[in-house]
């Protein structure tokens, strides 16, 4: 990588910029940047730098991502969009529908709304509340508060748990009748449904959901606090700015990078949630989510394919809308860079 | 989804190349290693789309059995035992998670199933029957073939066309249970109307029990306490007509029927939503609870060998006397021989052995939570309980599926669970309630 070395920022830290970011998106900018910059000179030595069998790596080595990318990723995508305009039980003939699928799905759906709330809400609370409190805690743990190895082992530990197993656990804590949290307020003449009552389960069930996210987004912040630079830090404190000021003025804009990463993860967490109210009710009763009710649909005998894809159609333009935000950023960021 | 898998194989070839740059020497193995990847993802696929698999040896018949829980599949075991000797053939039986099973059968059957699988009557056997995919016993049934088995037994065998394609194995009623000893402690009696059944249930919530057991989190349970409110209200056949979707959901009866259940509601269990029917059970087994409406295969499981005995249940009350209780709500479980069947022979054999009562006894014996479906089946190991529900369905005059097997798979599944759950947390807006269900199910019936 071409590092300008003018800014503040040291090598290091830009090293992991490219590693942070991850994966497919350094590496499509880092080519187009290239020979983005020295077009002329590229296409004066293109013929001598690159010999036939580099090329043919450099085909094979491309042409293999690109031909997985589109049979395993493009290919279903556009299959199940192409397939929510259907009607197909998965067994008889696939009968053309129109728009049938997508206005039953506005119209005719009782858990559709729902499930595009929960959703929403769900992002909203991992992105304004779960995430901002593993920030908090990443700052606590890294400034070296007593036990701090032993808070971020515990913090950590719900990370390693899938979200299924997460979801027994909130069952044990949270079900009505034998759960530890009615158990532990001794109310046994009146328990509070905290499972069953659709004004409260989603809440329950974020809650838990948060307990995981937050021990993530806080290892993650951990890894970036420790990389910065703690003479910038230094020179804050000497130019007289406060611990407040020195956090949000040089720590958190260093953190830029990561911040990144955090808020992909956090999105993709929001929007592929599933396993958890799976694993509570089957997504039902107050837990609708727009994956559960593609599963609904699809999975099983119900095999409403159409309906299903239709469904599974509207969560990819909710993250399409998501994914494209991010990818303008991040161009416009480059180009500026 | 699709961003997450993305970048785990953005950063897998990142990994690559990444290790192409530091061993040159690698580069040609890497690259064969990429192909025999990209091989690996395609072929199965290719094989999928060509392939019949290996052909029977007119020897071993393949069985698809859902029956996962350890009693069940014991008991599958020891019905294929009695056939293997008897008829020296062998048995191969592929066991799948039973909610597996029912979730991929569309796949399984339209890909290559085995000869003989695990199935339930009613309409989710007509539905497959319908589309061809299963192979038409009607002989079996003929003359000298099967024997033994009553009207309503075929009648429930029997696809659209008229023609059999069922050997039921066992089945299990629903009705109200009970323990015994609670019973005579309070000194309750049966109740033979909804009102005495109300009036007991005030009875038992004044002695301090909940009086009916109720837990619908798993979505199914509830449908049972549906049908038989609407059964006895407005008889089997409207019951039927309403699951085919030939009777409106907005018709005045099915708004009775939510009507006498907002009635009741007061009396369930508070808090169904949030409970398994396994956790409703043991309030019963534990004597917190006075009553509950199950099928015999539920509370039979959750009940300790030694309070077996005080296990009863007594038919769900008459509600209108021009109606009666002749329909009972008793799910029967069987086998199916797929269209494809590669070993016709032998699966025939199989089946034809599956309908004898040796077969039921044999499977009974490990799993007594069921009752045989034969007339002429050895009852002499029979419990009480298991008299009981034979007697019950013996004075059947018609036999009811449960909701999800009586109707489409997917309108149950998809619209009757949420629509019971609602109305389970607000039972006072059945007009809502009916509505949203009619216009979901005009949607979903008129797709074919």
């Amino acid at each position: 990588m071409a590092t300008t070395g003018g800014k503040v920022r040291g090598t290091g830290e830009s090293g992991r910029t490219g590693a942070a970011r991850g994966t497919g998106a350094a590496r499509g900018t880092g080519r187009s940047r290239g020979p983005g910059k020295s077009r002329g000179r590229a296409r004066r030595r293109g013929t001598r730098r690159y010999t036939r069998r580099d090329l043919a790596v450099l085909g094979v080595l491309l042409g293999i991502p690109l031909l997985l990318d589109l049979v395993i990723i493009w290919g279903p995508t556009l299959a199940s969009v192409g397939l929510s305009f259907t009607r197909w039980d998965g067994i008889t003939d696939i009968q053309w529908a129109g728009t049938d699928n997508y206005r039953a799905l506005f119209t005719d759906y009782p858990p559709f709304w729902p499930a595009v709330r929960h959703n929403l809400l769900w992002l909203a609370f991992l992105g304004l509340i779960a995430t901002p409190f593993g920030l908090l805690l990443a700052v606590l743990v890294d400034r070296g508060v007593r036990f701090s190895r032993f808070y971020q082992s515990t913090l950590y530990m719900p990370v390693v748990l899938s979200l299924a197993i997460v979801g027994f656990i909130a069952q044990l804590v949270f079900s009505r009748d034998q759960g530890a949290l009615n158990t532990a307020l001794g109310n046994p003449d009146d328990p509070v449904d905290w499972l069953g009552d659709p004004s409260l389960n989603l809440w329950m069930i974020l809650l838990a959901a948060g307990w995981r996210h937050v021990g993530y987004v806080m290892i993650i912040y951990l890894a970036g606090l420790k990389s910065v630079d703690p003479e910038l830090k230094e020179a804050a404190a000497l130019d007289g700015a406060g611990e407040r000021q020195i956090f949000f003025r040089v720590v958190f804009p260093a953190l830029r990078p990561v911040n990144v990463v955090v808020g992909v993860i956090t999105v993709i967490e929001g929007l592929r949630a599933f396993d958890i109210v799976y694993a509570v009710n089957k997504g039902r009763n107050g837990l609708e989510l727009l994956s559960v009710l593609v599963t609904d649909n699809i999975v099983g005998e119900a095999s409403r394919i159409g309906f299903g894809s239709a469904i599974a159609t509207v969560l990819l333009v909710v993250s399409l809308g998501f994914i494209v935000t991010y990818l303008v950023q991040e161009l416009r960021g480059e180009r500026n860079r | 989804m699709a961003q997450s898998s993305s970048s785990e194989s953005g950063t897998a070839t990142g990994l690559r190349a990444g290790a192409l740059a530091a061993h040159p020497a690698r580069r040609r193995t890497l690259l064969r290693g990429a192909a025999g990847t990209a091989a690996a993802v395609t072929l199965p696929a290719l094989l999928a789309a060509c392939g019949t698999g290996p052909g029977g040896d007119g020897k071993t018949v393949s069985v698809g059995s859902n029956g996962s829980d350890a009693t069940p599949r014991k008991a599958f075991r020891a019905a294929f035992d009695g056939f293997e000797k008897k008829s020296g053939k062998k048995v191969k039986v592929n066991t799948v998670n039973h909610e597996a099973f029912q979730e991929n059968i569309n796949r399984y059957l339209k890909g290559s199933p085995d000869d003989v699988f695990t199935w339930f009557a009613g309409y989710r056997m007509q539905f497959f029957a319908k589309q061809g995919l299963l192979t038409d016993i009607s002989d079996l049934w003929k003359g000298k073939g099967f024997q033994g088995f009553s009207e309503a037994m075929r009648k429930q065998s029997t696809g659209e066309d008229g023609k059999q394609y069922f050997v039921p194995f066992y089945v299990y009623p629903w009705a109200v249970f009970y323990r015994k000893s609670v019973f005579d402690k309070h000194g309750y009696d049966i109740p033979k109307t909804l009102d005495e059944y109300r009036a007991l249930a005030k009875r038992m919530e004044k002695d301090g029990l909940i009086p009916i057991a109720f837990g619908d989190k798993d979505g199914w349970p509830a449908m049972g306490t549906f049908d038989y409110l609407n059964m006895r209200a407005n008889g089997y056949d409207f019951h039927l007509g309403l699951m085919r979707g030939k009777e409106a959901w907005t018709d005045k009866r099915v708004r009775e029927v939510f009507d006498l259940w907002r009635g009741l509601m007061p009396y369930h269990h508070k808090g169904a939503n949030g409970r398994t029917w396994q956790e409703a059970a043991q309030t019963l087994a534990g004597k917190k609870s006075g009553m509950a409406v199950f099928g015999l295969a539920q509370p039979g499981q959750q009940f300790p060998e030694r309070d077996r005995d005080d296990l009863a249940f007594f038919p769900f009350p008459e509600i209108d006397p021009a109606v009666g209780t002749d329909a009972v709500e008793a799910p029967i479980d069987g086998f199916l021989m797929s269209r494809k069947a590669k070993n016709k022979d032998a699966a025939t054999d199989l089946m034809k052995y599956l309908a004898t009562p040796r077969a039921e006894a044999a499977y009974l014996a490990t799993d007594p939570n069921n009752i045989s479906v034969h007339d002429k089946a050895d009852t002499g190991s029979y419990d009480q309980l298991q008299k009981d529900a034979a007697k019950l369905i013996a004075g059947a005059k018609q036999i009811s599926q449960f909701m999800d097997r009586d109707t489409r798979p997917d309108f149950a599944s998809t619209v009757m669970i949420q629509a019971i759950q609602r109305f389970i947390s607000e039972p006072d807006d059945i007009d809502g309630l009916v509505k949203d269900i009619e216009s979901q199910k005009k949607t979903i019936f008129a797709a074919g």
